[in-house]
């Protein structure tokens, strides 16, 4: 039994936040929507390329890292706690053991599903119960939408085209990886709310002292850390269970799920809240974190969906 | 990551869920009533003698050396099997951490094998009638005499306090330092001329409370423990054990949960099932959790004022699972039985051990860093 990250992984989540530490800055992120240069994040994208992040999933005979789900959950954690606004679930954790190369990979979870990052992906994959296909982006007829969070070029494939080159065979284990490392972004972007909101709390004063020193304060936030801080080992427990193929892998996962979607949301809102009227505006940055959260908490199955199917499993 | 027992722990788990499957008595009365405390005692004598009741301590006190996973191994077992409530649970794991930490040899020969035994039988003194979340408040006192000291106050909400032996508490010996550094921590014989105990009734309405006056009550020197005035540095060591793992670890909760798995199953209810796996979704966090606190400590890092985290989780946790049995009842969960004592017993959670509003502030400013004032 040991319940930690091994070396290998640490030293790969340390490498990927140094990267992410320099490069995203809330204006790489302001990039990333309509009307921004999406060079600058794809430069971004290019540089965890570089420390091979993307090929995580993928075998090392293929130029991978040959890495598991036990290193997929902090990776994207970090990048989920940077804000870096890429479709990183859906190329490192979904089409990633298949793919090579570096280009960013949309996915329909669904027929008929939105699609993130549509408007901005080179490639997308259709999952399907025939498992999963990919397409150069260029091919397909698509709809585009606006996405709440501007970064995430949100849009639907009009209808369901022919062809395509089959990845896998094994859809279920690709949604489960994906709603896996969905759950790890949930938590970084969790992580990364409340650390912003520490800040604030400390700095703003009203009635000639620190928000922060008000019990109110401290209580809503302490309740915040408990909810982030019980989602993440869930997280990579799922993790740990995937990467063995223990039997109640899809049951954990879903745990998993349920805990970051909540956690997140509660921190998204604890965080607007502390923030008072300073937070209520696309000019401060927490809206940049807040509607990721949003936009990701009922992604890939909401906690009602997952704790309704770990209810059937269960109870 | 590896979240897989080893063999040798698989077979700790085997040794103990075929003991516990073979001896765990059925049905005892309530631990916190003088008949039924005395059948529990029963109970630990019979643990102790299959060397069950202190797994984690040395085998020269009747333990194990268990390791950490073994000890939540065992815990995991101890509920599964719906063995009987740990009455002797306030000595053995809140004084014994303390005593190993800061006792003398000679305190450690005397106390720790009676302990195991459960022939000393001990209750926590901290709170008093003005000190309760507020313990550095205590206002009881020891004053110098030759050989040793004399006590004098009260001490209240002291659980099972009617039916034990020793207590252990924090007594001001020095009335001119601040507040947090004139205390010293004490081991007081219940028998001794001076003390005074009555019993009171806790929320269920049973006998599991008790207020202790001491009216000049003698206490040696060797029962000093830890050293005069450094009452406040040893009694935090003990609460560090007991707002987290040793007090409540993952078992308790996911034997609770599998009962109302349980519960859900006789009386289903479709409007209550995510409710339920809401709880079991906790517990598993839970679990969790604490593996990844154990292999931290096992690392060389206390979990320090983390614990706060492990109290304010366990104690909502147990809350809500037992208000969904509660409502799974429906109108049968006005009659008194194990599903109402339980669903009491929970709401003492989130104030004991520190009050839930209290583990925030220290969440707050010890582990968010916002300030005090």
């Amino acid at each position: 039994m040991r319940f930690a990250l091994d070396e290998t992984t640490q030293t790969l989540r340390a490498a990927v936040a140094d990267v992410l530490r320099s490069e995203v800055t809330p204006a790489v992120i302001r990039a990333g929507w309509p009307g921004g240069d999406w060079a600058i994040v794809s430069g971004v994208w290019d540089k965890l390329a570089d420390v091979g992040v993307i090929g995580t999933l993928l075998p090392e005979a293929d130029g991978g890292l040959g890495l598991d789900e036990n290193a997929l959950v902090p990776v994207l954690e970090e990048i989920g706690y940077s804000g870096l606004p890429v479709p990183a679930v859906e190329t490192i954790a979904v089409a990633g053991p298949y793919l090579t190369g570096r280009l960013m990979v949309a996915v329909e979870t669904a027929p008929g599903e939105p699609v993130p990052f549509l408007g901005r992906a080179q490639r997308v994959v259709l999952i399907s119960d025939g498992g999963l296909h990919v397409y150069e982006t260029d091919t397909l007829e698509i709809e585009p939408g606006d996405s709440v969070d501007g970064s995430r070029w949100v849009g639907r494939v009009a209808r369901q085209p022919e062809g395509g080159v089959l990845l896998s065979g094994d859809a279920a284990a690709a949604w489960q990886r994906g709603v896996l490392g969905t759950a790890a972004v949930l938590c970084g972007l969790a992580r990364r709310m409340l650390d912003m909101t520490i800040g604030y709390v400390q700095r703003r004063e009203q009635y000639g002292v620190p928000v922060g020193s008000f019990q109110a304060i401290k209580h809503t936030l302490a309740d915040a850390l408990v909810a982030v801080e019980f989602a993440r080992p869930m997280v990579l427990a799922a993790g740990w269970a995937q990467s063995v193929g223990a039997a109640d892998a899809a049951l954990q996962t879903s745990a998993a799920k349920v805990l970051a979607s909540d956690a997140a949301r509660q921190v998204a809102r604890t965080a607007l809240q502390c923030h008072g009227a300073m937070g209520y505006t696309t000019e401060y940055d927490l809206h940049l974190f807040a509607k990721r959260a949003w936009a990701l908490a009922p992604s890939w199955g909401s906690s009602a969906w997952h704790r309704a199917r770990i209810g059937e499993i269960i109870a | 990551m590896d979240l897989r027992w080893s063999e040798s722990e698989e077979a700790f788990r085997a040794e103990a869920r075929e003991w516990l499957t073979a001896h765990v008595p059925d049905g005892l009365p309530s631990g916190d009533t003088r008949d039924g405390f005395a059948a529990h005692l029963e109970w630990e004598r019979a643990l102790f003698a299959a060397r069950w009741a202190v797994v984690s301590w040395p085998e020269r006190y009747g333990g194990r050396d268990a390791s950490l996973w073994e000890w939540l191994i065992f815990e995991e077992e101890y509920y599964r099997a719906g063995a009987p409530q740990r009455v002797t649970q306030n000595g053995i794991f809140l004084l014994a951490p303390t005593l190993f930490e800061f006792g003398t040899p000679e305190q450690q020969e005397r106390y720790l094998p009676r302990m195991a035994a459960a022939q000393d039988l001990w209750c926590q003194g901290w709170s008093e009638p003005g000190a309760g979340s507020d313990l550095a408040a205590v206002r009881s006192s020891a004053v110098r005499t030759e050989g040793g000291w004399l006590l004098s106050g009260q001490k209240t909400w002291t659980t099972r306090g009617a039916f034990c032996t020793h207590l252990f508490g924090l007594f001001r010996t020095d009335t001119t330092a601040p507040r947090h550094h004139g205390l010293t921590y004490f081991l007081v014989p219940l028998d001794a001329p001076g003390v005074t105990v009555r019993g009171f009734p806790r929320l269920d309405g049973d006998e599991g409370f008790a207020e202790v006056f001491l009216d000049g009550a003698f206490v040696p020197d060797a029962d000093v423990l830890g050293g005069v005035n450094e009452g406040w540095r040893v009694a935090m060591a003990t609460t560090g054990s007991e707002r987290g793992l040793t007090l409540r670890s993952p078992g308790r909760f996911l034997a609770s949960v599998d009962r109302l798995i349980g519960l859900y199953r006789e009386r289903p209810d479709e409007s209550m099932r995510n409710r339920v796996a809401q709880s079991w979704i906790e517990a598993q966090a839970y679990q969790m959790f604490t593996l990844q606190q154990v292999t931290s400590i096992l690392d060389g890092e206390p979990p320090g004022a983390a614990s706060s985290l492990n109290k304010l989780f366990w104690s909502e946790l147990d809350v809500r699972l037992n208000e969904s049995a509660h409502e799974l009842l429906g109108t049968d969960a006005e009659f008194d039985g194990e599903w109402a004592r339980a669903f009491l017993f929970s709401l003492a959670g989130p104030i004991y051990a520190g009050t839930n509003e209290v583990q925030r502030n220290v969440v707050a400013e010890r582990l968010l860093g916002l300030p005090r004032k």
